[in-house]
């Protein structure tokens, strides 16, 4: 069985790719484990198995849980509403000043959130204290900071779904009797399906997972859901941790793998 | 159906000059094709009529009123393109419906229109697919078939058959020339592919650096091209340029007997038609005539093809059919190379062609010179 023989090289690359599923999946089957654990702080080997960690999510960081998703919710349709039109615009028209817009919308991208995060506190108290409006701590702050850093996801990937976009098609549209919005709304945006499905999920799970910016935004009452783990973190280390990231983990891939199926995200996010 | 009219359009792009000035008047139901070589301004000229490009000045007319001001979706021209550009999420159907859509036409009159589209391009079978699941040359039926589904006033083509293999270009351009012919619609078609052209065209209208060299049937294109450039770029012709002088053209140290008589001397162009020049044993320096080499001879199936050396680094080819009686002369043969007046062309400095003052009636057939005419009537 010569075939099936394998090379010292072959051998080599089994085990790297080997090593790194390990180190991707150790990580998340560990998690997966502690979070059935009955016990109160962690311990090996645990005393029994119980699912009472999940029942204790909704009533310990529903609250956060609403925020965060409301938050990544407005954050969304917001970047969606502004990155659309600048995907199709920047793709379309050769301008003064595109390079600058394009750089300007996906400057966030290379900035550190802790840097936006202080900045726009900083921005928002200086306001405050000119205007006398209760900036710091609003949801509407939360949501406009949290745009800042989806928006230029949606924005590449709208410009990505376009890169190969044929315009003859908007033009034969034209041609057919269809106005410039009718050509959008026909035949720009079915084209650039993928990129705004891609970009609206990217842009969910970039600010529902938003930690380091967010840090500068929190109020009371106004709290998003790392930033609740991360306190709850600092006085408890029990299951209920494991059993929240999984809970996440669900959600996130579940999302990630339904719309993959649909509009091959995978293609479009490269 | 419309008669369209361009007067005067011209393009330019600050100091480039794309379109300069074009005039063309389009019968109804007239296929007439714009033909030259890339940058040639030919699809600047189309897309201006299709309204996709602002004209810096002259005009675009149908029937006689001004379409320059209307936006490309009020013009009512039917568009095809080189790369179909159909509507990937649409089924072919939806496609062909899509102008009728447009226009709010009512669901059974839609209907009707897109089966009656489908069976007219032959795609009644295929009505529910997407496109990427098409050949190309289904792709650009169902392009032509959405193009003609809204009875556009005019047609437009552009580069249709070029995305299109050898065998399948000659079946849709088929299919574009009956139904642009069953519809009597006035077409205006572009392409580089002068083959293409002189298979679909009514009228051809041959374009160079913006501006058109000549207008005319395929015959007067061929037969009595305006500039050298036009002598070169339908059909083929071996180009020499020279000295003119009394029947006689001379190229460098190369001398070569015209087959007509020309009133003008001086620096000239001669274009000589391959298919039209004839092989023969070395002779007397008759008119229509040279005395060469030959270098390479190819047979090529129809047609036998020789590259005879008649000066130190000058050379021609002849083409003549294998159905003939001559035969395939083998390198480093001496011969003659023959031709009639209907091979060669002529044109001055200028540019400008000149005309050969021989009566009309007396050239004979192509691949025949002056001198066995009169051999034939002694």
């Amino acid at each position: 069985m010569t075939a099936f023989a394998l090379s010292p090289s072959r051998l080599a690359a089994n085990a790297l790719v080997t090593v790194g599923a390990a180190v991707i999946f150790v990580p998340l089957v560990l998690t997966v484990y502690l979070s059935v654990f009955d016990e109160t702080i962690i311990v090996f080997p645990p005393q029994g198995y119980t699912l009472a960690w999940y029942a204790r999510i909704l009533p310990e960081f529903g609250g956060a849980l609403r925020t965060s998703g409301l938050t990544a919710l407005g954050a969304a349709t917001i970047s969606l509403a502004v990155g659309i039109p600048a995907g199709i615009g920047l793709s379309r028209y050769r301008f003064r000043g595109r390079r600058a817009a394009v750089t300007l919308l996906l400057a966030p991208l290379t900035i550190p959130g802790v840097a936006i995060g202080l900045g726009i506190f900083v921005l928002a108290v200086l306001i405050e204290e000119r205007t006398e409006w209760a900036l710091s701590g609003s949801v509407w702050l939360m949501v406009a900071a949290h745009v800042l850093i989806t928006l230029p996801w949606v924005v590449r990937l709208c410009l990505a779904s376009l890169a190969n976009h044929d315009r003859a098609a908007e033009e034969a549209a034209a041609s057919l009797g269809a106005t410039p919005l009718m050509v959008i709304w026909r035949v720009t945006l079915p084209a650039m399906r993928g990129g705004i499905v891609a970009g609206a999920l990217f842009a969910f799970i970039v600010s529902f997972e938003n930690l380091e910016m967010t840090l500068f935004l929190t109020a009371p009452g106004l709290t998003t859901l790392p930033i609740a783990v991360l306190s709850y973190l600092q006085y408890h280390i029990d299951p209920l941790i494991a059993a929240i990231a999984v809970a996440q983990i669900v959600l996130v891939g579940g999302a990630l793998v339904l719309l993959d199926r649909q509009v091959r995200i995978s293609r479009v996010a490269v | 159906m419309s008669r369209l009219s361009l007067d005067r359009l011209e393009k330019r792009y600050g100091d480039t000059v794309a379109v300069g000035s074009v005039s063309l008047d389009i019968a109804e139901g007239e296929l007439v094709v714009l033909l030259g070589p890339s940058g040639c301004g030919k699809t600047t000229t189309l897309r201006m009529v299709a309204g996709f490009i602002d004209a810096t000045a002259g005009d675009v007319r149908l029937d006689g009123a001004s379409i320059l001001a209307l936006p490309p979706h009020r013009r009512e021209m039917g568009l095809v393109f080189q790369s179909y550009a159909l509507f990937p999420h649409l089924t072919v159907a939806r496609n062909i419906a899509f102008g009728l859509e447009m226009r709010g036409t009512p669901r059974p009159a839609r209907d009707a229109r897109v089966a009656e589209m489908l069976r007219l391009t032959r795609l009644e079978s295929l009505a529910d697919r997407l496109p990427r699941n098409l050949s190309g040359g289904q792709q650009q039926r169902v392009a032509l078939a959405r193009a003609l589904a809204i009875n556009p006033r005019v047609l437009l083509l552009d580069e249709p058959l070029s995305n299109l293999d050898a065998a399948l270009r000659a079946d849709v351009g088929r299919d574009i020339r009956l139904l642009q012919r069953a519809s009597g619609l006035t077409t205006i078609m572009v392409t580089h592919d002068q083959d293409e052209a002189m298979a679909m065209a009514d009228r051809l209208v041959v374009m160079k650096d913006g501006f058109v060299q000549q207008t005319g049937t395929q015959e007067e294109v061929y037969e009595r091209p305006a500039t050298p450039f036009v002598a070169g770029f339908i059909g083929r012709a071996n180009m020499l340029g020279g000295a003119l002088s009394d029947g006689i053209f001379a190229v460098e140290d190369t001398t070569l007997h015209l087959a007509g008589r020309y009133a003008a001397t001086g620096p000239a162009t001669l274009a000589l038609r391959p298919e039209r020049l004839s092989l023969g044993p070395p002779g007397p320096a008759v008119p229509g005539s040279v005395a060469g080499t030959v270098e390479l001879a190819s047979y090529l199936g129809a047609i036998r093809e020789h590259l005879v050396r008649i000066g130190p680094d000058r050379r021609i080819v002849v083409r003549d059919a294998t159905a003939g009686p001559a035969r395939l002369h083998h390198a480093g043969e001496s011969v003659a190379v023959r031709w009639g007046v209907d091979a060669e062309r002529l044109f001055d400095a200028a540019e400008m062609p000149l005309m050969d003052l021989n009566p009309p009636g007396w050239s004979v057939k192509p691949g025949h010179s002056r001198l066995d005419a009169i051999q034939q009537q002694q």
